[in-house]
């Protein structure tokens, strides 16, 4: 038993070995990019890593970034584990949130006890769906995901900011946002309850929540029928049909639940930070939780690494913008560019490798 | 004439030949003979320029040669013909005969000499080869010769071959070693790779027996037996025949009538079945003959469930319950099991480690799921499970955690085989159990199979391997596009009338 989990110990200090490889490279390689521009690479990093890190504002808004990539990422390694790239994270945390918000306004005078659960559940249901009408379009008429998600993308941004701009805009006011939610909506930050890190730092609950969230994923890929069958599917369709799984329901199931962890990302948003919807508020999650999935190689855990590298980033990006004189921020999208050319270099490499044969082993 | 001194090859860990010799006396046919993996096709790979040894030397002609590509080889004389032909579909027997080496400057290709001149070699050796033929109007048989017209073209006075015979019917068979023989009258040398000893036996002067990586014996045929190679070949002793004691069959447990469907997979119109109809009953293997691509695949795909529903038409009945518009979920708890003929795309999970293979087909139901909506997995009687199966059909490495891909053909054929015995079948669809398996591996299978079935089991077997058909079946039937064209009893049938039947009289096919 000892011996068992000091096998499955090695074995995940092995996968941890070429995303970190890739990440250091990138470093490397942005160094580079910093010298041509006439800034010290040295202090730039130093900047970019020690500015995410200082307690408590450092670290406090590095988590509170890392949230929504946590479920982003999760989101796409879910339908990734199907065989299903899902393009459309952005688009469901669009559609998720102001379904968030909705529920916050128009159920405002609730007691937390109910309005919390509802708006949750909102979250989750809005992105559930709009995460599983490409799922049945692929099952149904074989329309591929990654088109039809970039459909939906629009599709969710366009009416979240028409419903917002007509219909629950503050009258008169100049910024593209809702009404306020009910008080009852609201969910602590962790301000509250750990000492030495102030409320103002929108750091909350929905952290925990997403670390939660990694576990019931990891639970129910690996432990779970439903989780085999979602991940049968995505090794081989023609070996699950084989085994009598019905490939369109899991492709169905996966993409749904993708988009319904994509959608947690409104419980962050709206319940935990702005208590309203505030249009084009993501920064791309959807798409950078593409890159968390990949770097953190659809595991549960490799999101969770990968979130808080890529929350870190963004976080001392600000301040590399601010503090060095040539430098900006754009060089934390450099550098997650060059991590995903590393992870998937490594990818592509890694199959070849093993070439038609495998690695075989004898007997017989 | 060709000879390999001490040759050691190696890829990363794998040893593929370690100090190989041989010598192949001109104007000879030598065998070559081993189990998959024993590294033939790396030897002859190396004796044509296309690996280069790690060490040793190929001798040719009594000097010692230093290939740098297959190019030198061929300016030796030398000749390949490999598995997988190397054609250009579109283009004409000449035209691909002459690419590479146009005659004539590179902008005006003399296809007409070219023409003239293979129509001389393909009388010659007597292939019956059109060199103005396209290739895809060809069939495999005469897609080879045009392979081993390439080689005669380039003038090669060796040749070698490796598994030639593995896509061909038993008249094809029979055709090329005609060919084969006739070419050795005319002066070449010939060396075949094969694991089939039948055919060792049948057409080769000598014979080398490779394990391993490793020569581990040198034979004159005259001299050997099928026993003793099958020893050398697998390193102890083999039961080669099927032992096989009187069946008994019960009732019927499967009744086809009238099946015919399209294309697996796809919407056209063309029939791929038409009209099956047969029996199996509980204690008998009935086994079905045919040259492959002649619906075998369609029809037990259609009887597996695994057929696009609206496709197929007919009935199918299991134990006269009929199953026609049941999921291949449903048909599985009905208690029919499916051994695929390809077991990389259909019967594995090749990145899953053998426990998760190992609940392939059972995961939603208990042992193997339970607690509400059977949602989880019980992973103590998983494990249970797969040490059941590893240990029984004697998988090697018998390790639950290692992926599906890492076990040789052999063991992962077992490990499916184990797997889907393990749901105590009604029925049991077999297709191609032992390709790619090695000899101790099908030994083992067939013993299986024939267990299976005197326990009272219906076994439907596909194979294209009359040897094996005709070895376990009690009763036999032959298809051919798409239609069962006859039954034979196993035991009397010779194999030309079986072949007959499976290529309609057309002995080219
Ligand atoms: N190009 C290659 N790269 C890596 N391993 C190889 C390669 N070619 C052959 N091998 C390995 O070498 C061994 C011998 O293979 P091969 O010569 O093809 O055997 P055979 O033709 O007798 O079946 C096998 O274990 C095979 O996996
Ligand atoms: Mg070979």
């Amino acid at each position: 038993m000892a011996l068992e989990r000091e096998k499955s110990l090695m074995k995940g200090l092995r996968q941890l070995i070429f995303p970190l490889a890739a990440v250091l490279a990138a470093f490397v390689a942005g160094s580079f990019l910093v010298l041509a521009v006439g800034d010290s690479p040295l202090a730039t990093y130093q900047l970019l890593i020690g500015s995410a890190f200082t307690w408590p504002d450092g670290i406090g808004y590095t988590l509170f970034y890392a949230t929504p990539l946590i479920f982003t990422g999760l989101a796409v390694a879910v339908a990734f584990r199907c065989g299903l790239l899902n393009i459309g994270a952005e688009g469901q945390l669009y559609i998720a949130s102001f379904a968030t918000a909705w529920v916050g306004i128009t159920f405002a005078g609730l007691p937390a006890i109910l309005l919390v659960p509802l708006c949750c559940l909102a979250a989750v249901l809005a992105g559930g769906v709009w995460g599983g009408i490409p799922g049945v379009l692929k099952a149904r008429f074989g329309a591929h995901e990654v088109i039809t998600t970039i459909m939906m993308n629009f599709i969710a941004i366009a009416l979240a900011s028409y419903f917002t701009q007509y219909h629950y805009k503050p009258p008169g006011d100049a910024i593209l946002e809702t009404v306020p939610i009910g008080e009852g909506g609201h969910i602590a930050r962790l301000g509250r309850f750990v000492p030495g890190l102030p409320e103002r730092i929108p750091l909350n609950l929905s952290f925990l929540l997403a670390l939660a969230t990694c576990v019931l994923v990891y639970l129910f890929l690996w432990r779970t029928r439903w989780g085999y069958e979602i991940r049968a599917t995505g090794a081989s369709p023609a070996a699950a049909q084989y085994g009598g799984i019905a490939t369109g329901r899991q492709i169905v199931l996966a993409m749904a639940l993708s988009g319904a962890l994509a959608g947690m990302v409104g419980i962050n948003e709206v319940l935990g930070y702005r208590y309203r919807y505030y249009d084009s508020f993501s920064s791309g999650y959807g798409f950078t939780g593409i890159a968390v999935a990949l770097l953190g190689r659809n595991h549960p855990v490799g999101v969770i690494l990968a979130s808080l590298l890529f929350g870190a980033l963004l976080r001392g990006g600000l301040f590399v913008d601010i503090f060095t004189e040539h430098v900006s921020k754009d060089l934390v999208m450099v550098l997650q560019g060059i991590i995903i050319l590393f992870v998937a270099a490594e990818a592509m490499f890694r199959d070849r490798f093993r070439g038609p044969f495998g690695r075989r082993i004898k007997g017989v | 004439m060709l000879e390999l001194r001490e040759i050691t090859k190696r890829f990363g860990d794998v040893l593929a030949n370690d100090r190989v010799s041989f010598a192949v006396a001109p104007g000879t046919i030598h065998a070559l003979v081993g189990e998959n993996g024993a590294g033939k096709s790396t030897a002859m790979r190396i004796a044509y320029g296309f690996y280069s040894a790690d060490s040793g030397d190929v001798v040719v002609d009594g000097a010692v040669r230093r290939f740098a590509s297959p190019q030198d080889a061929i300016a030796l004389g030398i000749g390949m013909v490999h598995q997988h032909f190397m054609l250009v579909e579109p283009m004409t027997v000449a035209e691909n005969i002459v690419l590479g080496i146009e005659p004539g400057n590179a902008l005006q290709l003399d296809v007409a000499g070219a023409v003239s001149r293979i129509r001389a070699l393909s009388a010659e050796f007597g292939l019956a080869i059109d060199p103005t033929a396209r290739i895809e109007d060809l069939s495999v048989g005469q897609q080879q010769r045009v392979e081993l017209l390439k080689a005669l073209y380039r003038q090669a006075r060796i040749l070698i071959l490796d598994e030639p015979t593995a896509v061909l019917s038993p008249q094809a068979v029979r055709d090329l070693f005609a060919i084969l023989r006739r070419m050795r009258e005319q002066g070449k040398t010939i060396v075949i790779v094969t694991h089939k000893l039948s055919e060792v036996l049948e057409i080769s002067d000598e014979v080398t027996v490779m394990r391993d990586g490793k020569v581990v014996g040198n034979r004159r045929t005259a001299e050997t037996s099928a026993a003793e190679l099958a020893r050398l070949m697998v390193g102890r002793d083999v039961l080669l025949r099927v032992v096989k004691p009187e069946g008994h069959p019960g009732k019927p447990v499967l009744a086809v009538r009238g099946l015919s469907s399209g294309a697996l997979g796809t919407k056209d119109r063309e029939r791929r079945l038409d009209g099956v109809s047969f029996e199996v009953r509980a204690g008998e293997i009935v086994g079905i003959a045919g040259i492959e691509g002649n619906g075998q695949t369609e029809l037990i795909e259609a009887l597996a469930g695994l057929a696009e529903p609206a496709a197929v038409t007919g009935t199918i009945e299991l134990e006269g319950r009929d199953v026609e518009g049941l999921s291949a979920r449903a048909r599985r708890a009905g208690g029919i099991a499916h051994v695929p003929e390809d077991r990389h795309r259909r019967g594995l999970l090749l990145d899953f480690d053998l426990a998760e293979n190992s609940i392939l087909g059972a995961d939603d139901r208990p042992p193997v799921a339970v607690g509400p909506w059977h949602l989880w997995l019980n992973r103590e009687a998983i494990r249970r499970r797969t040490e059941k199966i590893l240990k029984a059909f004697d998988v090697r490495p018998p390790d639950p955690d290692l992926p599906a891909r890492s076990l040789s053909g052999g063991n992962q054929q077992k490990l499916i085989l184990g797997r889907e015995l393990e749901e105590s079948p009604k029925l049991l669809l077999v297709a191609q159990p032992t390709r790619g398996v090695d000899i101790g591996g099908i030994e083992f299978i067939h013993r299986r199979l024939v267990e299976m079935r005197d326990a009272g089991c219906a076994v439907l077997l596909v194979s294209s391997e009359l040897e094996e058909v005709t070895a376990l079946s009690d009763r036999l039937l032959v298809m051919r596009e798409g239609r069962i064209v006859g039954e034979v009893d196993p035991a009397r049938a010779t194999p030309e009338e079986i072949g007959l039947l499976m290529t309609g009289g057309n002995a080219a096919a």
